[in-house]
């Protein structure tokens, strides 16, 4: 077994102890808490009022958008990491690529600003 | 000992989540599902001493890309019924029976010709000595710089993608006003005194 | 390369390392629960003063036993699961949101020994270990892959719930957290840029004594990062997940009992990983001078103290600060914070390669700088043209 799957397995005992506590918490407050059913506790609070329709309704489509900048830009600083650790070995030819690569990506980001999916009205 | 009950461990998670992602009914309850698989993968992978493709399955996959597959499943509105009769493309059942079959029979193919060792792949050595992200840094500047590069051009289409689709499907905002340009209130001048943007509760909830 | 990962369980396992590490366990697990009831009260206690009240002073010496006081009562408030609620969903979305603060705090150095060539290790039991509970070589990775997975215990407890305004809160945050996170991302790229390490040791350890990341990164990704961080957090002035004018409560209108209380721990929680990653990330987490007596408990000293300036500054933010607009915050994400990091990492890295080849560091600024400031004066025309354009062509409509 290797030094490195010894250390995350610190961290997965650690994550289960956790879930473990949690759990823990949980089912004593299972075990003290009153139940007292009728049926008026179990509608929706929502605001108050009675609620009109279902729960699931539909969201804009603006939020698909910011997800997928996400998604490049999340892609973007993976890339980045193994680049950032060892920017000596590249030297400026490293550096270089990698400026290509962001402004690549601040093009599309810039891309979406102009045209206007960015505003939010 | 450790190892074999990790892959077994990841294993089962993996599998479990997959075959929850086909039975499941409802789409987040999916989605969920596979997020279990990604992880168990992510687990696979630092079990092969392969901690950053770890690191970034849980980032990019399971951070980002599942994250953007439920902001779709709430984009439809997950109550939609699906026809379970109709055929979205013509064909499609009979050509996914096929390509099941062939992947089916691959992977059984290799299972019984080949042996199983539990050694790591040979496609690519791990060195222990050196850290991870270091080993795959240097591929990336040399053997695959030219793939890295167009990575960058292949996300710049998805976001062109994307705003196409979103200027498209808004009919709401107006494809003109936004065609305009950049709008007046472009750089933090408020639009409207409201706390809220008005247009937002109003189109989620309709 | 800077060593990672920890000693103690790079050799032979016996007992003792047993024993240290079910110890660390403990420690770390006994810091951060202890940590969170007296952030609950540091809270509301700072918030009163700021306001001109008392705050709690009931419970124990100056209120602090206040938080225990109402986690006991939470326990016995009934536990209401609404009828439309996504029943399985519902009642473990709570978990999510917690056990990812758990785990980062995992990697965050506590203590140790980080004056010059010791690199944070110390000896305990004859052993050499670090103090902190594991370091794996991606720590930070380990990190921003915990805040994506955050997003989730929001996004899952709204949209469970079966109600519209929670769902509506947690869209909002989770596109909320999902826009700054590529923020959080791109600051930490300029750590590790500098740092030249992923492991959260190796970083402090590069730091140390007085090398902080807050001006070795010239103070822009610092800001950066504590303000998406506080975005992340989903607090004031950032609260609008829950901003109750709006939304009611946003996705946790539906839970009571101690399943909201659950959400409510979480996110004092996730406020103190949060400061302990930016102590860690950028002010040299443990490292810090050694005047007398075991080298760590003076780390032990400087993290409390270095993490206890941010926990008030999140406070502060808090009673300071009105709350965004839902577009100027999308605003200040896309447009101003990951922009400016992508100029950043860009001047960084040329200075950086600029260091290595032996270019003069004051030409290399001095040109990054202009061409930044250029591109940056160009979009800027580009802009208020592109205004003029919209204007022109509505006043002739």
């Amino acid at each position: 077994m290797s030094a490195f799957l010894r250390e995350y397995l610190t961290v997965a005992i650690f994550t289960g102890v956790a879930f473990g506590l949690l759990a823990g918490v949980l089912s004593v407050g299972k075990l003290i808490r009153p139940v007292r059913p009728q049926a008026e506790k179990y509608f929706n609070y929502e605001s108050g009022v009675d609620a009109v329709g279902t729960g699931w309704v539909q969201s804009p489509i603006r939020y698909y958008v910011f997800a997928l900048l996400f998604v490049m830009f999340d892609v973007e600083a993976v890339f980045i990491f193994p680049w950032a650790t060892q920017l000596e070995i590249y030297g400026w030819f490293g550096a270089v690529e990698m400026g290509i690569f962001i402004v690549l990506l601040a093009l599309g980001l810039l891309y979406a600003w102009r045209k206007g999916v960015l505003r939010w009205t | 000992m450790v190892p074999i009950i990790v892959f077994v461990v990841a294993a089962a998670i993996c599998v479990a989540g997959a075959l929850g992602v086909v039975l499941n009914r409802n789409p987040v309850h999916s989605a969920l599902s596979l997020v279990a698989t990604l992880f168990g993968v992510a687990v696979l992978f630092i079990a092969q001493d392969a901690q950053f493709l770890a690191a970034v399955q849980v980032i990019v996959y399971a951070g980002a890309i599942v994250v953007l597959f439920l902001f779709v499943i709430m984009l439809l509105g997950v109550d939609r019924a699906e026809n379970l009769e109709s055929e979205p493309l013509t064909g499609q059942r009979p050509a996914a029976l096929v390509a099941g079959l062939l992947i089916g029979g691959g992977l059984i193919a290799v299972l019984v010709a080949s042996t199983i060792t539990g050694k790591h792949s040979s496609g690519a050595k791990v060195d222990p000595a050196q850290a991870n992200v270091n080993q795959i840094g240097r591929l990336l500047f040399t053997d695959h710089l030219w793939a890295f590069e167009i990575t960058s051009v292949l996300l710049v289409i998805a976001v062109v993608g994307a705003v196409v689709l979103a200027r498209r499907g808004a009919p709401g905002s107006g494809a003109d006003a936004v065609d305009a340009g950049i709008p007046a209130d472009d750089f933090g001048e408020p639009a409207s005194p409201d706390t809220v943007p008005p247009n937002d509760v109003e189109e989620t909830v309709r | 390369m800077i060593f990672a990962g920890d000693p103690l369980l790079s050799g032979h396992i016996d007992l003792a390392v047993v024993a240290i590490v079910v110890l660390k366990t403990v420690l770390t697990f006994a810091l951060l629960l202890v940590g969170t009831m007296f952030m609950v009260w540091f809270e509301r206690k700072v918030v009163g003063d700021l306001q001109n009240r008392i705050g709690p002073n009931r419970a124990g010496p100056f209120g602090l036993l206040q938080t225990l006081a109402d986690g006991v009562k939470v326990f016995f408030k009934e536990d209401l699961i609404p009828e439309q609620a996504d029943r399985v969903i519902f009642k473990y979305a709570p978990l999510l949101s917690m056990v990812p603060a758990f785990i980062t705090f995992a990697v965050v150095p506590i203590a140790g020994d980080f004056r010059h060539g010791h690199s944070g290790v110390v000896s305990i039991f004859g052993h050499r270990t670090l103090l902190q509970l594991a370091d794996p070589p991606i720590g930070v990775l380990l990190v921003l892959a915990m805040s994506s997975i955050a997003v989730y215990g929001v996004m899952l407890a709204g949209w469970s719930s079966g109600s519209k305004y929670p769902l509506l809160g947690s869209v909002r945050a989770s596109a909320q957290m999902v826009s700054y996170e590529a923020a959080l991302g791109l600051s930490v790229v300029a750590v590790v840029l500098v740092s030249g390490t992923l492991s959260t040791s190796g970083i402090v350890s590069a730091q140390a004594p007085w090398k902080w990341n807050l001006w070795v990164t010239g103070v822009v990704p610092f800001v950066i990062f504590l303000i998406s961080g506080t975005a992340e957090l989903n607090r004031p002035p950032f609260d609008l997940v829950e901003a109750e004018q709006e939304l009611v409560g946003g996705y946790q209108t539906e839970y009571s009992g101690i399943r909201f209380a659950l959400f409510y721990l979480a996110e004092f929680m996730n406020t103190i990983t949060m400061s302990a990653i930016i102590v860690t990330l950028f002010l040299g987490g443990p490292s810090g001078p050694v005047i007398l007596g075991p080298a760590w408990i003076w780390g032990l000293i400087w993290f409390l103290l270095k993490l206890l300036i941010f926990l008030f500054v999140f406070v502060w933010f808090r009673a300071t600060l009105p709350r965004f607009r839902y577009d100027q915050l999308m605003d200040l994400g896309w447009k101003a914070l990951i922009p400016l990091s992508l100029g950043w990492l860009l001047l960084l890295t040329a200075v950086r390669v600029g260091d290595v080849e032996g270019w003069n560091p004051f030409l290399v600024t001095m040109v990054g700088a202009v061409v930044l400031v250029a591109a940056y004066g160009l979009l800027v025309l580009a802009m208020r043209a592109a205004r003029r354009n919209r204007q022109l062509a509505e006043e002739l409509l």
